[in-house]
């Protein structure tokens, strides 16, 4: 369905995708002269900075944390993880929006994502990277760690235990990388080699040069194209199921009340991509004020995002609302324990309260069209989801695991500087990839949204309407 | 002269003692100084400051010699291999050697375990009356401090280094003048001593010196309120059927406790649910370990225990009892039920009076136990084990009276610590500075060293020789497992120099003393007789036995010779009455570091307190009414004032204290113990008075406002209606043995599982631990540190519970937390489980599945993703989450048993079953062509354990005791529900109440 079907001033179509008034000349330009300038905005210089300050911190983190051990975090006997997961499952879960706008939606023909999905895919990838840290970095011994993992052949005749879920995560990440990289780069070529051609730098020319690998826009390069990025959009569409899902099962494998449970794999997927969308939002506000992108990413962008973020948001609490149940409905004392004590009886309950008033009650908000409009509560209520995607795995993690069976075990956990540090700078690390993709490579798909404009759908509109005849 | 002594020295030496070379000659601490200085004769002078001359030599000195200097330095030996192998060495398998650890002045007598001569681990010597093959929790530890880098290394002279020939030349020339006045201003201050051969040395002291004062303190074993009792009890509390406690706690402290522990536990093992149990009443005013056994507990203030003696006695028809009164109802009922219970056992009963209960108390249990005829039959008096007995804190008192009256001119201190475990009130410090000599001997450069003039090292018992009685008075000798590490020696030694025999090896003074006992020359007449009971032949045959054995089996007063005639009882005395305000204070040892005297252990440091769960600190127990009243809670820094006396310490709330007491441990707070136990805890002696060391009233308990961190390693102690405990009745059982198994958190269908069950074709490991022996005495928890590696991680790191034990003994109350109606021990390591959580979510398959059911870590293949922990429904994996194995303290690498890897940073680690021992009984088997028999291995936590709660064996032998035992309807799994079903299996706790009490 597109604006056109609609009589001009209908109010029953929808905004455009793209501003009126802009043709592939402007489009072009304006996107292309983002990163092709030597004025860098002040805004975007401070931003890297405060980036790269906690990027500095992660590596002093990593550091102590690799000369020193685990021992400088607060993990201890009954909560073996704590922030090391939680903050792998938040990260991993905000990489989900990327693939899902990138993949699914392309193949839904939903033409309003072309105007995020670039940098939605690249938060996707900085998110990945911030994510894989943490089951490298979280094992006791992560120079090992870091091969064993993988079923590589050896002397020794081991292989790695395929029936641990920490094995299909290895897996499941590690092939949602490569195919969200491989995705991203494909996309990336068409715009470089624009780059190439628009670039006075000969340095900058010849980087890009050498990234667009040789692509000179024939008929029979956009072939190709159209057939490797459909093929990598089918790849990766169950990849927006089955990472989750995998590393849902980290927990729903296990004995531990409050982890075992059937409903997570859905629970999870349904939180990633709410948390994906709100990070999205997150970074899309700020990046269109700075880079006066209003007329590419246009109030219906925003308010498309803030719908999914809602829905998402309330199959999120449907989750909650199962766990609850299933926890009541087992009639297991150890079950019903855990849920008395996440909810009400025990020190943690706190943090099931601040998830509940980030996850449920603060997207209730969107529901309203003028809130929904108004980019200030939107980037609040998308703070509100991200503060509340962590806390859901806290309370996950650490209130299942610090009161399980045996109460002579039960002990508290608290986080240490370092956990902080380390959460901080992974942070840095998004943040400052983030913005160095944003200074040198285009945010927004230029060739994608050419065939956005008017003048591109003139002929194809044309066209369909003679096969419709 | 000095040449001289060197050479007489050379020539002293036995047998083929060639010396190699000058180096090796040098190594003797008198060589060394020889070396060292120029002009022998004149050195003193360089300590002169004035002299410019002097200053030059001795710069020069200095500077040439500096490389010779270093003290204690390890000579450097090349590694030559054996050209004939020793006999009897093995590289790879142990030596066990029997020899006895001293106590207070008694034996707990161990076995040795000697690899490549250096002992690692202690066992119980399972021939000895007083050990049946366990020991406690000192001994076990007792290892650790043999190798203790801070143990004193030299003898001190004011700080300075000196020689062992320095010290006894010193001594000696200050006893000069003593000599002639027939020592008048000599004084000996010891521990308690029961050793034949030291009390020989002792009389000859006493006849050379008939003026001098010998002492004993000894804070724990030897401090008496009220007077001490004048006869020392043992008991056999195997022929008991009714047993009354009075503020006793026989299971948990002292020497004698390991054998009680196994005595007690064999009355309380049931076969069958129709067996019969022994009946334990408890009247305690701390909460115990026997107290936790009993099956009534009373918690009373401790001045009551007296009256309810009393009380006990005169319900019973006690002719000389005083009148009874002040009882309150439900005590005074209580009384006259436990009466009935003792009078329908009469001769099957026994009464015991705690070891800090005033004399009176102990003439009233005595009383009762001859009325009912339990004298002779559950109950023996004898003369004390421990020779020339005194109350050590009269004699103590007596010792301060002298030295500030300026009488004593020489002190001779061995063992004991006075400095900082003497009564407050004796301001023994001002006066020991008085003395003008002042000699220390002792184990470590304590607080009593630091202002001695002169200290020697002392050295370890698993280096010297000696003679100890046990509590039933049977002899130990103590052999050493290796030479001396510091230039130690014993106090028979420093006897000897005293009584004119220096020089004289250790060995010749013991064996010297044991040769003319078997001539019959000694004062003392001894039956040496085998284990057998027939008499040896010749001295080396008698010696090998007794080496051998490790103890004098005709010297026990209770199998082998009569016994010496008791002395006569004490007599009874009315209670006192009368208001009582404040708070009643009961002074207690720190079960694990007694004094403090084991402060620098850090295996006892961590080894969490029974009940309490608390690790590197003293506390301060009080009830959780009184805690209220005080408006106070755990962690909160208290003031105690008591008459005069205060002391700042943290409070720790102990469900089962009696309200209005607080029950202070003393032990921590050391200045100067070394690098471990240096400024740990809060230091209470400064409470302590020598008219009353174990209880005194009219305390003021306030709040000081700040708050301190207690290291638990426990946080919850309810069970949660989850039963990790199953405690039934033994009336209920007996009616429904089904009643331990229908106690179930959860009624589930037996799980099915869709992998198929393993298979075990050869063995099946498995264990049962019965719950109604074990007493939570935590012995266990230190073999198991001792035998598998285990590190100390320190207080911060307890706090934040990353503690590495592989066992653990949980504690459970159950009932109002102001009054527990029962508090349950659990031992709890892994249980092996077949279907095991851990196995299958190990990405790297480093904890596997072994083919006798083992769940097996393989710590070279751990990457330490936590996970398998986080899936353990038990909680018993620990994770080396710093580098917690001391790699660097070189002293500490020969305690490491070989056969266990030492595990490195970030590694997940747990119970084995001591898989190294199975694999050495595997080829002990294999290669005596057979299998392995039942009760050939022992874990290292079943070996040790007192009441042998703990069983290990294999499950596919229908003979096994572990089969026998999980064959019984009290047997339950923990968590059975969740379909793991585990290796190691509970036995329900029976109780036995009295009827007459019940309901």
């Amino acid at each position: 369905m597109s604006a056109s079907q609609y009589p001009q001033g209908d109010f029953r179509a929808p905004a455009p995708v793209i501003v009126p008034g802009h043709s592939h000349k402007s489009v072009t330009e304006k996107l292309s002269d983002m990163v092709l300038t030597h004025n860098t905005p002040l805004a975007w210089v401070i931003t890297t900075a405060i980036g790269f300050c906690l990027l500095m911190l992660l590596i002093v983190s990593i550091a102590w944390l690799v000369l020193k051990g685990i021992g400088i975090w607060g993990n201890n006997a009954p909560v073996g993880w704590a922030f090391d997961i939680i903050n792998f499952v938040w990260w991993i879960g905000i990489g989900h929006a990327g693939t899902l706008i990138s993949a699914v939606l392309l193949l839904f023909k939903q033409d309003w994502r072309t105007s995020i999905n670039r940098f939605a895919e690249a938060m996707t990838l900085f998110a990945v990277a911030c994510a894989v840290i943490f089951p490298v970095f979280h094992t006791g011994r992560p120079w090992l760690a870091i091969y064993w993992l993988f079923p590589y052949p050896n002397t020794m005749g081991l292989w790695p235990n395929f029936r641990s879920p920490l094995l299909w995560d290895v897996f499941a990440v590690s092939t949602y990388g490569s195919v969200s990289a491989a995705f991203w780069f494909t996309g990336l070529i068409p715009d470089l080699a624009t780059f190439r051609d628009r670039a006075v730098n000969p340095v900058a020319k010849r980087i890009y040069g050498m990234l667009s690998l040789g692509w000179r826009g024939s008929a029979r390069h956009w072939w190709r194209y159209e057939t490797a990025y459909l093929l990598l959009a089918g790849l990766s569409t169950p990849l927006v199921l089955s990472v989750h899902t995998v590393v849902s099962f980290d927990f729903a494998v296990a004995v531990l009340p409050g982890w075992h449970a059937t409903i997570f794999p859905p629970y999870f997927v349904a939180g990633a991509i709410f948390a994906g969308f709100a990070m999205v939002l997150t970074l899309a506000i700020p990046l269109r004020e700075l880079y006066k992108l209003h007329d590419f990413i246009t109030m219906r962008h925003i308010e498309n995002m803030a719908k999914i973020t809602l829905v998402t948001g309330l199959v999120v609490v449907y989750g909650y609302t199962c766990e609850a149940f299933f926890g009541w409905y087992s009639g297991n004392e150890y079950e019903r324990f855990m849920l008395k004590n996440r909810i009400y009886y025990g020190p943690y309950a706190w943090s099931y309260w601040a998830l509940m008033l980030c996850n449920f009650i603060a997207p209730q908000i969107l529901w309203s069209k003028k809130l929904r409009q108004n980019l200030k509560v939107v980037f609040t209520v998308c703070m509100f989801v991200n503060v509340g995607m962590w806390l859901e795995r806290f309370v996950i993690i650490v209130t299942s695991l610090h009161r399980d069976f045996i109460p002579s075990s039960w002990d508290m956990y608290y986080p240490t500087f370092w956990d902080f540090a380390t959460l901080a700078g992974t942070i840095g690390l998004f943040l400052t990839l983030m913005f160095l993709f944003v200074r040198v490579l285009p945010m927004i798909s230029i060739f994608e949204m050419r065939t956005m404009l008017p003048e591109s759908h003139a002929h194809a509109k044309a066209k369909s309407e003679e096969g419709a005849h | 002269m000095q040449l001289a002594d060197i050479r007489t020295r050379l020539a002293g030496l036995e047998g083929r003692s060639y010396w190699r070379s000058l180096e090796e000659l040098a190594e003797t601490p008198e060589f060394r100084q020889y070396v060292e200085r120029e002009f022998p004769f004149q050195a003193s002078e360089f300590t002169d400051p004035a002299g410019r001359r002097n200053f030059l030599k001795l710069m020069g000195a200095s500077l040439a010699l500096a490389g010779v200097s270093a003290c204690t330095r390890q000579p450097a030996e090349a590694l030559v291999p054996y050209v004939r192998q020793p006999e009897e060495i093995i590289p790879g398998r142990p030596l066990f050697f029997a020899t006895a650890m001293p106590q207070g002045g008694l034996a707990m007598p161990v076995l040795a375990e000697n690899h490549m001569g250096r002992p690692t681990k202690l066992e119980g010597n399972p021939e000895h009356p007083a050990s049946l093959g366990a020991t406690d929790v000192l001994a076990q530890a007792s290892v650790l401090t043999l190798y203790d880098p801070d143990r004193s290394r030299t003898v001190l002279n004011r700080g300075s280094v000196k020689t062992w020939s320095n010290f006894t030349e010193a001594l000696s020339l200050a006893l000069g003048p003593q000599r002639t006045s027939g020592g008048t201003g000599l004084r000996l201050l010891t521990e308690p001593v029961s050793s034949p051969s030291l009390l020989a040395q002792m009389a000859a002291f006493t006849a050379a010196f008939p003026e001098a004062r010998w002492h004993q303190w000894d804070p724990v074993y030897g401090a008496a309120q009220g007077g001490a009792p004048s006869a020392h009890a043992i008991y056999r509390f195997d022929r008991a059927d009714v047993i009354v406690a009075l503020d006793a706690d026989f299971l948990g402290f002292g020497a004698a406790s390991v054998r009680y522990s196994r005595d007690f536990a064999s009355r309380r093992r049931l076969g069958t649910p129709n067996d019969l149990l022994n009946r334990l009443y408890a009247i305690e005013s701390t909460l115990t370990m026997t107290g936790t056994a009993a099956d009534h507990r009373r918690a009373v203030r401790p001045r009551d225990v007296h009256g309810i003696a009393n009380a006990l006695a005169a319900a019973l028809g006690v002719p000389e009892a005083p009148a009874a009164g002040g009882l309150d109802a439900g005590l005074s009922s209580f009384v006259a039920a436990v009466a009935a219970d003792l009078k329908a056992h009469a001769g099957r009963s026994v009464v015991v009076a705690g070891e800090m209960q005033p004399a009176a108390v102990h003439a009233a249990a005595r009383a009762i136990n001859d009325l009912l005829g339990n004298t002779g039959e559950t109950v023996t008096y004898t003369t004390p084990v421990v020779g020339t007995p005194v109350d050590g804190t009269a004699s103590l008192a007596e010792l301060v009276r002298d030295m500030e009256a300026g009488t004593v001119e020489v002190l001779v201190v061995i063992g004991t610590n006075p400095l900082f475990t003497a009564p407050a009130d004796l301001n023994f410090k001002a006066a020991f500075e008085k003395i003008p000599a002042r000699f220390h001997m002792g184990l470590y450069v304590d607080e009593t060293a630091e202002l001695s003039h002169w200290h020697a090292p002392e050295a370890h018992y698993l280096e010297s020789w000696g003679d100890i009685r046990a509590f039933d008075g049977s002899v130990s000798l103590i052999q050493p497992l290796i030479a001396p590490l510091y230039d130690g020696h014993a106090a028979i030694e420093l006897l000897a120099s005293i009584n004119g025999q220096g020089g004289q090896p250790l060995l010749d003074l013991v064996k010297g003393y044991w040769t003319s006992a078997f001539d019959g020359t000694t004062a003392d007449t001894w039956t040496l007789r085998d284990r057998h009971g027939n008499p040896f032949t010749s001295v080396d045959a008698f010696w090998r036995h007794a080496l051998h054995d490790g103890f004098l089996a005709g010297t026990s007063y209770v199998t082998g010779a009569t016994p010496p005639p008791a002395p006569a009882a004490d007599p009874m005395a009315p209670a006192e009455t009368g208001a009582v305000s404040g708070i009643d204070v009961v002074f207690r040892p720190d079960p694990y570091l007694l004094d403090g005297r084991y402060a620098n252990n850090g295996w006892l440091q961590e080894l969490p307190r029974p009940l309490s769960k608390v690790t590197w600190d003293s506390t301060v127990h009080v009830s959780v009414t009184t805690a209220a009243r005080l408006g106070v809670g755990r962690g909160d820094i208290v003031e105690i004032a008591l008459q005069g006396r205060t002391t700042r310490v943290p409070v720790w709330v102990q469900p089962g204290t009696p309200d209005d007491v607080a029950v202070v441990y003393f032990g921590f707070g050391r200045t100067t113990a070394g690098r471990v136990g240096g400024g740990v805890g809060f230091d209470t002696f400064p409470l302590r008075s020598s008219a009353a060391p174990w209880f005194e009233s009219g305390a003021q308990v306030t709040r000081t406002g700040e708050s301190y961190t207690i290291a638990t390693t426990q946080n919850h102690f309810a069970m949660e209606d989850r039963y990790p405990v199953r405690v039934v009745d033994a009336e209920a059982y007996r009616e429904n043995p089904d009643v331990v198994r229908e106690l179930k958190p959860l009624h589930v269908n037996p799980m099915l599982s869709m992998y198929p069950d393993h298979e075990y074709k050869g063995y099946k490991w498995g264990m049962a631990i019965d719950l109604n022996a074990c007493n939570g005495c935590s012995a266990c928890i230190v073999a198991c540190v001792a035998e598998n590696n285990i590190p100390v991680v320190g207080k911060s790191q307890v706090a934040v519970s990353r503690e590495m034990h592989w066992l653990r003994v949980d504690t459970y109350f159950d009932g109002d937390p102001a009054a527990p109606s029962g508090v349950y021990n659990q031992p709890l390591a892994c249980v092996q489980c077949e279907q095991a959580p851990c196995e299958p979510v190990c990405p790297v398959a480093a904890t596997v599945h072994s083919d006798e059911g083992l769940n097996d870590m393989v710590y070279n293949r751990c990457v330490g993703t936590r996970y398998c922990a986080n899936n353990c429904p038990y909680k018993v994996r620990r994770f080396n989450f710093l580098l917690y194995s001391d790699f660097t303290t070189k002293e500490l690498e020969p305690v490491r048993n070989p056969d266990v890897t030492i595990r490195s940073r970030g590694v997940m680690e747990k119970c084995t079953y001591c898989v190294q021992r199975i694999n050495q009984a595997r080829i002990d088997a294999k290669t005596e062509g057979r299998s392995i028999r039942d009760g050939e291995i022992k874990t290292a936590c079943e070996q040790v354990c007192p009441s042998e709660a703990i069983v290990f064996g294999d499950l596919n032998d229908p003979g096994s005791r572990v089969v026998q035992l999980k064959a019984q309807q009290r047997n339950y799994a923990l968590l059975d529900d969740l379909g793991t079903r585990p290796r190691t299996t509970y036995l329900a706790k029976v109780r036995n109440p009295n009827p007459a009490l019940v309901g």
